[in-house]
């Protein structure tokens, strides 16, 4: 018999802050930037400089904090983190190592209609490091160049429990933070740009055992698809491993996106000794009871919160208010939609449906795409009044989709609508009927797909622009 | 007298009331510095042309009617630990020997804003480690009482500079007894501020949680107005405290009645060289004279302190100084195969024997495995040291020690062995841990050799100490005495 084995994995995530200035000084957090503009004295660790707390990445952290239910420190300091690497400045890490802002929170995951709660050890707040640029590989290159542009930029730590059993949980895991951070908008959340990164600890055990595997530490994984694909493989790899009778080593691996597969990087002997101690040039931070409740106050409504109030006010299904929900824009641009056309239904099945079909197809945001909400709506009030057939609204959606252009003006260039004339039509209805005298036998026979076919003709005739309701009634009429 | 060797005080009057020019103190001060400096060496940089334009620029004002500040136009000299823009600061060390900071300490800023005249940066125990200015990576500084003798350390150019008329005034930096230990051994005054009224920012780490810059001057009514420029809240350093400072001229009145001395039993004890000690003695009954009571007290963690600060220092000292990799600035080691290699060529390279035997014993003391049994237990000595002294100050204005064991020791006399020098700290170390103010006052001469008095007082309380060293000085005059140096 195979043994079956379960999954068990941890994630910590890293969430840069989007202050406008560093944790520790006044230089700039924008993206990008020539190497080494956005920097001064104290982010670059010059002799007898020093850090000062940015209060901003303070009340981010704990924003997020409440938001993941945790609970808040009365009484944090910062530790130094100390290891040698030319991308930090000071060769030490300005982290937290006891004494965390917060602590013990959770947030929930929805997986095939299953709600699980994920337990979240600690969010902490750190300085981000810069970082190295080679000419050609790490390897081979005859020197290293390094842009401290991002060291000091404000890097929140978000550690959950061991509570995940799958790679797809851990994916719904990240997905869920990402749509709860965005909401509280502290941050891009841009895993591309290496606003949101995460690294895994996998391990897997027998079932039923109560104690852990051992486990590896899983880096380098830059995408939600590469997270669930490096997981995946991992357990594999863990499981074949024991399988052949051999052990896991305790280690740390990089996933190669291209190979697909995980590499071994350092073993836990190989592993740094960080010497954390107190930071002495920050004073130990008395975090003021009354401030963490108004921030507690000012936090917004979280996706859950969106999921359920779509269910109970607009009687949408718990999946499409899940979709809808699961990420900031999206919802909004929903409920911009409802308030042009008052149909949640309706707009809920076109922005799931066709508008999530062209997003993914197009891989694009919906901040990036020229469709506004009124224009939806114009559209959905157009298919309503039956100017244009659902079937050629979608044909107009996509032009929409694309050059943003309104619905009435596509329609009216490519004449796309709909024949609602039964004078009109009643030609034509009986010209299918003179010309198909075997299939409106069928049809008085009791073969009812054989008005489908008449139906399909009268369609064929009028390049899909007749009314087919209309075009039902008519055909039923002449055909008694 | 020439010029040099008077009291800043008393030259703001002669230069408000315009019987000196600026220009002519400033010409004073570079001219004993080239008669002299040969033998002292107290200097690692000068500023001759900067320090002129700023004297005449201070002559305009005078000349405009402009009201000048207590300090414009007097001389003083820079730690060179110090960070003063545009202007090389090496810490002593070959490995910021062409360092050129970008930026200006807290302190340098004040003193600009006060136009007050920088004449140079002075030489130190390289990154303020050691107790006389042996461990310079460039020279040693002399004893202007007697050039065979070290003028003290970490600050000894500094002291040496004041003592032999180089400058008026100077800063200096104390983290273990680096601006008291060389004022003692130089016969002129050097205050360690309370931690967290002075900023930090621009001061080259060495230990961040026991350093603070510090004033030197020849008399307590300079000392008070120089610490009137360089204290106060800073929004950079987060260590600083909010609240403001008095002026600390306004605690210069001349009498000492009902003052409560404490003398710490634990600082007269055997070590302490018994003619150091008739010093102290004396300099009590002297008090004792003008009013005040003295009584024995007990500082029982005392013993503790020497160790407790050769963990936490060096710890600090450990990660302060990992920076000075050669990546960003200062000395890089040719030759080096990888990254790796290019720190430690660096490092081994760059860095003296004192400062890589702290850096060895900081990173071992906090290393996987040893922090709890020294870097933890050293913590909690320090509170220990700490609660010794606020229990102390629950009965006493303050306390009075001798500054040293011994008056200054011959050059090359302990430098084979680190542990005796780290000794000659022995009574300024816990003041540091316990973040208490401490000023260092010429009280005596054993051999024609300066001692110092140490007065202690609770957080904050600079005001009380000042006013007893200036009281002592109305009614002595070990302070006034000037080394021979022809
Ligand atoms: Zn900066």
């Amino acid at each position: 018999m195979v043994p079956e084995y379960e999954t068990v994995i941890g994630l910590e995530v890293h969430v840069e802050l989007k202050t406008n200035s560093k944790i520790f000084c006044n230089s700039t957090t924008a993206f990008g930037g020539e190497p080494n503009t956005h920097v001064c004295p104290v982010c670059l660790g010059l002799p007898g400089v020093l850090p000062v707390v940015n209060r901003k990445a303070l009340e981010y952290t704990i924003r997020t904090a409440l938001a993941l239910n945790c609970e808040i420190a009365g009484f944090s300091k910062f530790d130094r983190k100390n290891y040698y690497y030319p991308d930090m400045p000071k060769n030490y890490q300005i982290s937290q190592y006891d004494l965390p802002f917060a602590q013990k929170g959770h947030l929930n995951i929805e997986l095939n209609g299953n709600i699980r709660r994920i337990g979240i050890t600690r969010v902490h707040l750190e300085e981000d490091t810069g970082k190295l640029v080679h000419p050609a590989t790490i390897t081979t290159s005859p020197y290293s160049l390094v842009d401290y542009n991002r060291a000091g930029v404000p890097l929140m730590e978000i550690v959950s429990e061991p509570d995940l059993r799958s790679p797809e949980e851990a994916r719904a895991y990240l997905e869920k933070l990402k749509a709860i951070i965005s909401y509280l908008d502290v941050s891009d959340c841009k895993m591309e740009e290496g606003s949101l990164r995460c690294d895994a600890n996998v391990s897997v055990r027998l079932q039923g055992k109560e104690e852990y595997g051992t486990k590896t530490e899983i880096k380098n994984m830059n995408s939600f698809k590469s997270l669930q694909r490096a997981l995946a493989y991992e357990v594999e790899r863990q499981i074949e491993v024991l399988g052949n009778g051999g052990r896991v080593i305790q280690e740390t691996r990089a996933w190669d996106e291209g190979k697909g597969i995980t590499l071994s990087m350092r073993s836990k002997e190989e592993a740094h000794d960080y010497r954390y101690f107190p930071e002495p040039d920050l004073v130990p931070l008395v975090i003021d009871r009354q401030w963490v409740e108004e921030i507690r106050a000012s936090l917004p409504e979280l996706p859950d919160a969106r999921k359920t109030r779509y269910q109970r006010d607009y009687g949408l299904s718990a999946y499409d208010a899940a979709r809808l929900a699961a990420e900031l824009e999206l919802a909004e641009f929903f409920e911009a939609c409802v308030k042009c056309y008052p149909q949640p239904k309706m707009v809920s099945n076109w922005i799931n449906g066709e508008l999530s079909r062209l997003l993914n197809l197009h891989n694009i945001n919906i901040n990036a795409c020229p469709l506004t909400p009124p224009q939806l709506g114009a559209l959905l009030e157009l298919i309503e009044k039956g100017t244009i057939s659902g079937k050629i609204a979608k044909t107009v959606f996509e032009e929409m989709f694309n050059k943003g252009k309104d619905p009435a003006q596509i329609i009216q260039e490519k004449g796309l609508i709909q024949i609602s004339d039964e004078d009109a039509l009643i030609k034509i209805v009986n010209e299918v009927i003179t010309q198909n005298q075997k299939v409106v036998d069928d049809y008085r026979a009791g073969k009812d797909r054989a008005l489908a076919f008449l139906v399909g003709q009268v369609m064929k005739v009028t390049r899909g622009k007749a009314n087919p309701e209309l075009v039902n009634r008519l055909l039923k009429e002449k055909m008694q | 007298m020439e010029l040099y060797y008077y009291p800043a005080h008393q030259l703001h009057q002669m230069l408000v009331k315009k019987e000196i020019k600026a220009e002519e103190i400033c010409l004073s001060v570079l001219n004993r510095v080239s008669q002299v400096e040969d033998k002292i060496k107290a200097f690692i940089t000068l500023t001759h042309e900067q320090a002129l334009a700023q004297a005449k620029k201070v002559d305009e004002k005078i000349a405009r009617k402009e009201k000048i500040s207590p300090l414009a136009g007097i001389p003083i000299a820079i730690k060179d630990n110090i960070c003063t823009e545009g202007l090389r600061t090496t810490c002593a060390s070959h490995i910021l020997e062409n360092f050129i900071p970008p930026y200006n300490a807290t302190v340098i800023n004040l003193l600009n804003q006060a136009d007050a005249v920088i004449i140079g940066k002075t030489n130190l125990d390289e990154f303020a480690m050691g107790s006389s200015t042996e461990n310079s990576a460039f020279f040693t500084t002399a004893n202007p009482w007697d050039l065979a003798r070290v003028p003290g350390g970490s600050s000894g150019g500094s002291a040496a500079a004041v003592a032999a008329g180089e400058t008026i005034l100077a800063l200096g930096s104390d983290t273990g007894g680096s601006i008291r230990q060389p004022a003692a051994f130089c016969g002129v005054l050097g205050l360690k501020p309370t931690y967290g009224l002075v900023s930090r920012f621009g001061l080259v780490a060495f230990a961040s949680s026991l350093d603070q810059i510090g004033p030197f001057a020849r008399n307590a009514e300079d000392l008070a107005w120089l610490l009137n420029v360089i204290s106060g809240h800073d929004p950079l350093d987060s260590t600083s405290r909010v609240e403001a400072p008095p002026d600390y001229t306004g605690f210069l009145v001349d009498h000492v009645r009902g003052l409560r001395i404490g003398v710490p039993r634990e600082y007269m004890l055997e070590g302490i060289d018994v003619q150091v000690k008739q010093v102290i003695n004396q300099a009590l009954a002297k008090l004792t004279a003008l009013g005040a009571t003295a009584e024995e007290v007990s500082l029982p963690h005392s013993k503790y302190a020497l160790p407790t600060y050769y963990l936490i220092a060096p710890a600090e000292a450990s990660s302060n100084l990992a920076r000075y990799d050669g990546v960003r600035y200062g000395f890089r080691a040719g030759n080096a195969v990888d990254m790796i290699d290019m720190f430690k060529k660096t490092r081994s390279q760059g860095f003296g024997e004192e400062v890589k035997r702290r850096i060895m014993l900081g990173t071992y003391a906090l290393s996987a495995g040893y922090y709890d049994a020294y870097y933890l237990k050293a913590l909690k000595v320090r509170t220990l040291i700490k609660q010794d002294f606020e229990k102390a100050f629950s009965s006493f204005d303050v306390l009075v020690s001798p500054v040293t064991p011994t008056p200054a020791f011959k050059k090359g006399e302990k430098t084979g062995d680190p542990l005796q020098m780290y000794m000659s700290d022995i009574c300024t170390l816990a003041i540091n841990l316990a973040g208490i103010p401490g000023i260092a006052i010429p009280a005596g001469f054993i051999n024609g050799l300066p001692v110092g008095m140490q007065l202690l007082g609770k957080p904050f309380s600079e005001g009380i100490l000042l006013q007893v060293a200036h009281i002592f000085e109305q009614n002595t005059d070990f302070h006034l005495k000037k080394p021979d140096l022809k």
